[in-house]
């Protein structure tokens, strides 16, 4: 009997790329993803295979590129925003192709849980031309990864694997097989064939155009594609809404549906399409997220003359927006089937106090968000925010982030507000991962076009929000290797930028000086904010409450610190207190001591 | 207990609080006694201080990862405020195991809503109510951090599986150091409800 053990979706995509005889794996944080290089990187040395934290999505690509140019297998992960950074060389890959295996995972976040936008990386695969496998469950992610290696090296292209958050991070048993290694050379052969021209451009289009059929083909061919021919009333169903609608379908008790699964949504598989829309009248497409299928279907079923009536997202049944679940496939299945069935709303309790997420007890960031607003107390100013926990400021009572739209644009949308909005500051916040991701372009640009801002770059000294990953301003790498750390305020000083300013937040009286001058100064400023993340730490304090405290509530009021407790007629500071010593800055009567621990 | 077709669960608390170990227990349990197992966690920016919800799932055939709501055998609430947000996915009469906790969130503590008074009340009706001292238990233990355990072992006995099977899975999940730690809340836990029984 194989061995059987309990992966997360990410993790079994790691293990089916260790099995597939990886040599070299990059990444770029972001969730749903970061699990999987996260996983790859444990194993690097055990396996022999190369392993990088890349600074963003567009590096991680190009490397991943590089190693399959010369006929290793590669893989390269992150989330579907990620792609948007790695689409230039993405496009123009489909032409080049690759040698060595190629597997590009981009995870998607339908919802979206955990990020900006809801885009579909599908969509982004049949814009490149690119085949895309789009598992169901953990153990399907596992062999689509390498059934994806064999694809990439059979056609000689990179392929994608775009998982989506309820696979991801879903928990199953998965089948762990033997690790296979390849008896190979990795020489990369010169040949103009790697130079992309505009008349290569041309022949490699014709070449891209010519392959997307025969992928198809192929497709036809593959396990995760399969048709359950029954009634004339069909359903197709794509990724993981597959487990959505067999439970749905069985909680109907419908049993005589012909039912197509689709696991590699582009190029669409046309024999089983063929075979089930000459089967039936009537035909449901659900898919999370863009009709990719249906549009497909559509394409297919007129250019055959068939007269199927399909439906899906057209028709409003199945929703764009959010992610499916069984109830709301059990709807659209019963809509399309005409059938009543009994909408059970529970009563409904209460209405109940939200809980949204929040900077943790003793935050740096909160330190540097309340230094920025002290400074700023009586000048007109816009919070140009970023990506990474420091987000989580926008919310009262910090309100301290007036934008956010994407990583690394703080620092752009303060240059492009100060060209035109007068008599106000504009300052810029991002993290230290986020600075050399994509926010270092930006400051290069201010400067160059001396544009007037202050950016105040949070250093919590690690990628937080995706479970505190390594980035080249830390001295360790994604192997555990020693590094040598690049020093943003060096950076910053090489680049030209005449204010640099580098404080710890929590000396609060000194970081709201730094602000005021570089707020103060002409043209592009820096304040570094530098604190570690309390999660990198164990305090060694704690803060208490003497009984001057009169209950006025201002320190929590202020700060939105958890720790800070509202009691009878006193505050109290629970456990969770990192002696941070902030609520001391905004007591009015001087309540809070600091004491050891 | 009899073992059942099929056992949906949810584990609902506030970010850091420990539900993801206390799930991956409780997904081991299921492998233990043959049931296929599905377990769907929500990770990143929730983890910090949000209202969390792990969905665990064990049967014959397990298709979607997420619990239906109004299907739940189980909701284990770390915290009070979320076992009031998710009880409505219980079905009638299914166990509802709380924490006897609370967590105030932000809008609470900053005055700009009140968490709900007569909460103890409002847990009640359609569902087996066990509260318990989860907090007080760890800290005997040795930990306050064990509350997950604690809540795990409470749970046990109103699950299918021998003592000796949770037992295993404990020895399976948690790493060899914490393992008498997490040992010593699992029973603290299991003793506490045995008058519920």
């Amino acid at each position: 009997m194989k061995k059987r053990q309990l992966l997360m979706g990410n993790e079994a995509i790691a293990r089916g790329a260790v099995e597939a005889g990886i040599k070299v794996a990059t990444a770029y944080p972001g969730t749903p993803s970061s699990e999987v290089f996260a996983t790859l990187a444990r194993f690097a040395r055990k396996y022999g295979y190369y392993a990088e934290w890349s600074v963003n999505e567009k590096v991680t690509l190009e490397v991943a590129a590089g190693a399959a140019y010369a006929g290793a297998r590669a893989i390269t992960s992150m989330k579907q925003v990620g792609l948007n950074v790695a689409a230039d060389p993405l496009m123009t890959l489909a032409y080049i192709g690759v040698k060595g295996g190629l597997v590009v995972v981009v995870a998607d976040d339908p919802g979206p849980h955990s990020s900006q936008n809801e885009q579909d990386t599908r969509l982004f695969a049949r814009l490149a031309k690119l085949p895309v496998f789009d598992p169901a469950t953990p153990q399907e992610a596992k062999d689509m990864t390498k059934a994806a290696f064999d694809l990439s090296e059979k056609f000689r292209l990179p392929v994608i694997l775009r998982p989506t958050t309820r696979v991801c991070h879903v928990c199953q048993d998965v089948e762990i097989d033997e690790i296979v290694t390849l008896q190979r050379e990795y020489v990369f052969h010169k040949s103009p064939e790697w130079v992309i021209f505009p008349n290569l451009a041309y022949e490699k289009h014709k070449h891209l155009n010519r392959l997307q059929q025969e992928i198809a083909d192929y497709f036809s061919q593959l396990p995760f594609n399969r048709l359950e021919l029954k009634g004339r009333v069909g359903v197709v169903a794509a990724g993981v809404s597959y487990t959505y609608v067999r439970e749905a379908l069985a909680d109907l008790g419908e049993e005589d549906i012909s039912l197509l699964k689709i696991g590699t949504p582009y190029p669409l598989p046309e024999d089983p399409v063929l075979r089930l829309l000459s089967q039936v009248e009537r035909v449901l497409v659900v898919e999370e997220q863009e009709p990719v299928v249906e549009e497909q279907l559509i394409r297919i079923a007129w250019r055959h003359g068939l007269k199927v009536e399909i439906k899906g997202k057209y028709d409003g049944l199945v929703l764009r927006e959010g992610e499916l679940n069984v109830d709301k496939v059990r709807a659209a299945l019963a809509a399309f089937l005409g059938r009543e069935i009994p909408v059970e709303t529970p009563p409904a309790g209460p209405p109940l106090p939200r809980r949204a997420p929040i900077l943790c007890a003793g935050c740096p960031h909160r330190a540097s968000f309340l230094a920025v607003k002290e400074a700023l107390v009586d000048t007109p100013a816009v919070l140009a925010g970023d990506i990474g926990c420091y987000t989580l400021g926008y919310a009262p009572p910090l309100n301290a982030m007036d934008t956010c739209l994407c990583m690394g644009a703080s620092v752009t949308i303060a240059s492009g507000l100060a060209r035109v909005e007068k008599g106000v500051k504009h300052l810029a916040f991002l993290g230290d991962s986020t600075f050399f991701h994509t926010g270092l372009a930006g400051l290069v640009n201010a400067v160059y076009n001396r544009a007037d801002i202050t950016l105040v770059v949070l250093d919590n000294r690690t990628t937080a929000m995706t479970g505190h990953q390594p980035h080249p301003g830390l001295p360790l790498t994604a192997m555990g290797e020693e590094s040598k750390p690049i020093n943003i305020a060096t950076v910053c000083r090489a680049i030209g930028v005449e204010v640099v300013r580098e404080v710890n937040p929590f000396h609060f009286r000194e970081a709201i000086a730094a602000v005021k001058e570089a707020v103060n100064h002409p043209g592009p400023a820096v304040v570094i904010m530098s604190a570690p993340c309390v999660a990198l730490y164990k305090p060694e304090k704690l803060c208490v409450v003497t009984e001057e405290c009169t209950g006025c509530r201002q320190c929590v009021d202020v700060l939105g610190c958890p720790a800070l407790v509202p009691g009878e007629e006193r505050m109290t500071i629970e456990e969770k207190c990192t002696g941070c010593g902030l609520c001391r800055e905004v007591c009015p009567v001087g309540a809070i001591e600091e004491v050891a621990r | 207990m009899v073992k059942e077709d099929k056992v949906d669960m949810l584990l609902v608390g506030v970010g850091g609080q420990g539900t993801i170990l206390a799930s991956k227990v409780l997904a081991e349990v299921g492998r233990l006694l043959g049931y296929e197992v599905k377990l769907s966690e929500i990770h990143g920016m929730a983890q910090r201080g949000g209202s969390v919800v792990t969905h665990l799932r064990w049967g014959k055939e397990v298709f979607s990862p997420m619990v239906v709501p109004g299907c739940a055998s189980a909701v284990v609430a770390f915290e009070k405020l979320e076992a009031l947000r998710w009880k409505n996915c219980l079905r009638p009469g299914g166990l509802l195991l709380v924490n006897n906790w609370i967590i105030p969130p932000l809008p609470v503590l900053t005055g700009q809503a009140r968490y709900p008074e007569n909460i103890d009340e409002l847990l009640h009706g359609d569902c087996r109510l066990v509260v318990i001292e989860g907090e007080e238990l760890a800290r005997q233990a040795g930990n306050q951090r064990t509350v997950n355990m604690v809540l795990l072992g409470a749970l046990s006995v109103f699950l299918p599986g021998e003592k000796e099977v949770w037992e295993q899975a404990l020895r399976v999940r948690v790493p060899a150091k914490f393992l008498e730690l997490n040992q010593r809340a699992f029973a603290l836990g299991r003793d506490a409800v045995a008058r519920y029984l």
